[in-house]
């Protein structure tokens, strides 16, 4: 490109006409051109980058918008999250379930299911609630009294949530040294009470939340 | 965009991380400093609207399969019970069924866009084609996505579709069995349809990245359709097309949540939900909006294979496109004898899309007819003659001159001769 305005120049045939070409003259002198045939405004107007001491309308704009968009990205990620945790159906399904007392015989220990956990109800002896009582709650590994872990007046009934606290599987029943649980995986050893007495299990059989509805009737859950 | 970017890190971390994966630089010249043609209008924010809209059916679509379940005894509940009891689950199931008709709203916008500009002619023609391969991978998406309610519609749109394919000669009724798995559309067509419509929105992923790919070898296309000349053509893409982009997918997403907010069902056929029985047809079949045009043309030729030849052709014909179209001047906007018979186009396929929520009879049938014949001569007739007899307007001298000189003539066009002219 040759010149102040470049291939502006030609017009019919090249060539201008002798008028226009004085009205061009004169157009070109009030405005310096530059290549592309702007203005030196109109090509600065191209920078994009603005230096200035002050904060601009721009970066307020910016800041302005980025924050929005944070709250709106937020807001989306609720649902996203919230999805996973259990639905109405699978609350409804872990609802408390009602246990009836009177089929279980002296001795006899049952195995229900709440919320896809493996639950013992353990009607006890007059001989295994002695042996759970009269124990040196200090020796034991995880030390807790077995009046702490029936409720008051019911202590031959035993409820717990048969799950290992060593690695998760179900401890057998009416199994071990203290006729209490036997778990098969590791050999670890529970009283009638549920407490933890060898073997690797850190902690006692953990109990699940119940209540006694009458002598005859539990509450789990 | 070839060879190393400009992408000149300060952070020492960052400085690292270049010289091993240069993701940062990659992005840096692909979507920061890019240059962008100054003139592009909002018909240019579709591409990043559609990115964000396969993304958005891609979120919704894995949350929701965590409680689907494919069985067809299982399906329909399993739809309510999203629905119902899953925390948020209306929400994520609206958005995604009415993101679905989004995302094809934006696609047909988009090529719409791409036709009016010229954007398929050379050196683009590649870029176009990916974009067709990109539509049929939507279509097929969208299609065993809808089976899996399984309501009525779900389960006889199934039947219709791969009954299509028994149209053909010899293989025809062998491929519709392979398709189904059995004898009839049932659980096997289900599964499979589900384990597809999960796999094949990543493989839209990898083919958007080749179009993206193809789309910055040449550049992008711009409403006057001349290339960029010089630096001042141009803008970085951040914060201009950054920013465009950014409010026109805002306001689409008012639209988008006012379909899922207010009408979610208005664009869904009431008969899906319906659990789907085998033994009862529903009276009046319907696929989704978005495959209206097509079903009119499909239904439109009386003979069972010409009227399947058409449905592929009228989309397959896309791609030829580049070359149907003769005109050396790529942008509607200086070709105003091609611009009538585009729009006449675009009424022509709403039209067909109409029609073909009608039931196949009386004038219905013959509109559908007389359209689905406009719509094949403007792509085998109407363009290549065109584009050799049409006379076009001057283009302006640089896509900043059309820019700055907007509403006046070009610079260097014939200036009508002054009264006493001497030559």
């Amino acid at each position: 490109m040759s010149g102040a305005g470049g291939n502006r120049g030609r017009l019919h045939a090249g060539k201008l006409t002798q008028p226009a070409q004085v009205r061009l003259q004169a157009a070109r002198s009030r405005r310096k051109l530059v290549a592309g045939g702007l203005t030196e405004q109109e090509r600065d107007c191209t920078v994009t980058t603005m230096s200035s001491a002050e904060p601009t309308r721009r970066d307020f704009l910016y800041i302005a918008t980025a924050s929005v968009g944070a709250v709106g990205a937020a807001a989306a990620l609720v649902p996203l999250i919230a999805q996973m945790n259990p639905d109405a159906s699978t609350i409804a399904a872990g609802a408390p379930i009602e246990v009836d007392l009177s089929p279980i015989a002296d001795g006899q220990v049952i195995k229900v299911f709440w919320r896809g956990k493996p639950i013992y109800v353990n009607h006890r002896t007059k001989k295994q609630i002695e042996e759970a009582e009269n124990v040196d709650v200090a020796k034991l590994p995880d030390p807790q009294p077995d009046s702490a872990r029936v409720k008051p007046g019911h202590s031959q009934w035993s409820v717990l949530i048969g799950i290992c606290t060593h690695l998760g599987c179900i401890p057998i029943a009416h199994q071990g040294p203290y006729d209490g649980y036997f778990c098969p995986c590791h050999g670890s050893v529970y009283d009638t009470s549920g407490r933890i007495r060898q073997g690797p299990a850190p902690l006692n059989l953990a109990l699940p939340p119940y209540e006694f509805l009458s002598d005859t009737k539990i509450r789990i859950g | 965009m070839s060879g190393h970017s400009t992408y000149q890190p300060q952070n020492a971390f960052m400085q690292w991380m270049e010289r091993r994966l240069p993701i940062a630089g990659l992005v840096y010249s692909s979507f920061i400093v890019y240059p962008t043609p100054r003139n592009l209008n909002y018909w240019w924010t579709f591409g990043g609207i559609l990115a964000f809209m396969l993304a958005a059916q891609i979120v919704t679509g894995v949350v929701l399969a965590m409680h689907y379940t494919p069985h067809v005894d299982l399906a329909f509940n399993s739809v309510e019970q999203i629905m119902r009891d899953v925390n948020y689950g209306w929400l994520l199931r609206y958005l995604h069924a009415n993101g679905a008709s989004m995302f094809f709203l934006a696609a047909y916008i988009h090529m719409f866009r791409g036709m009016y500009y010229g954007s398929y002619k050379e050196p683009r023609e590649v870029l176009w084609i990916l974009g067709v391969i990109l539509l049929l991978l939507m279509i097929m998406t969208g299609f065993m996505g809808y089976v899996l309610p399984w309501g009525q519609m779900s389960f006889w749109a199934a039947t219709v579709i791969t009954n299509l394919f028994s149209a053909i000669p010899l293989v025809g009724e062998s491929i519709v069995t392979w398709l189904w798995g059995g004898y009839s559309v049932g659980n096997p067509t289900l599964n499979r349809f589900y384990s597809l419509h999960y796999l094949l929105p990543f493989v839209i992923v990898g083919v958007v990245v080749l179009h993206v790919w193809a789309l910055h070898m040449a550049g992008q296309n711009n409403p006057d359709g001349i290339e960029p000349k010089t630096e001042h053509d141009t803008v970085a893409f951040t914060p201009y097309a950054t920013i465009k982009d950014a409010f026109f997918l805002v306001v689409f997403c008012i639209l988008f949540a006012w379909f899922v907010f207010y009408i979610p069902n208005f664009l869904g056929h009431p008969d899906n939900y319906i659990p789907a029985n085998p033994a009862v047809t529903p009276t009046h079949i319907v696929p989704e909006w978005y495959y209206l045009p097509f079903y009119a043309i499909l239904r439109a030729i009386p003979n069972k294979l010409l009227g399947v030849m058409a449905l592929g052709a009228s989309i397959v014909i896309l791609a030829f496109l580049p070359w149907l179209d003769t005109s050396k001047v790529r942008s509607a906007r200086y070709r105003p004898l091609y611009r009538q018979f585009f729009w006449a186009f675009v009424i022509v396929c709403i039209g067909l899309g109409w029609l073909g929520s009608k039931p196949p009879e009386g004038n219905y049938v013959l509109f559908a007819r007389i359209f689905t014949v406009y719509y094949f001569a403007y792509f085998l007739v109407i363009l290549p003659v065109l584009g050799k007899v049409e006379k076009t307007k001057p283009l302006p001298n640089s896509i900043a001159e059309a820019v700055l000189l907007k509403g006046k003539p070009p610079l260097g066009a014939p200036a009508p001769p002054p009264p006493l002219a001497k030559a």
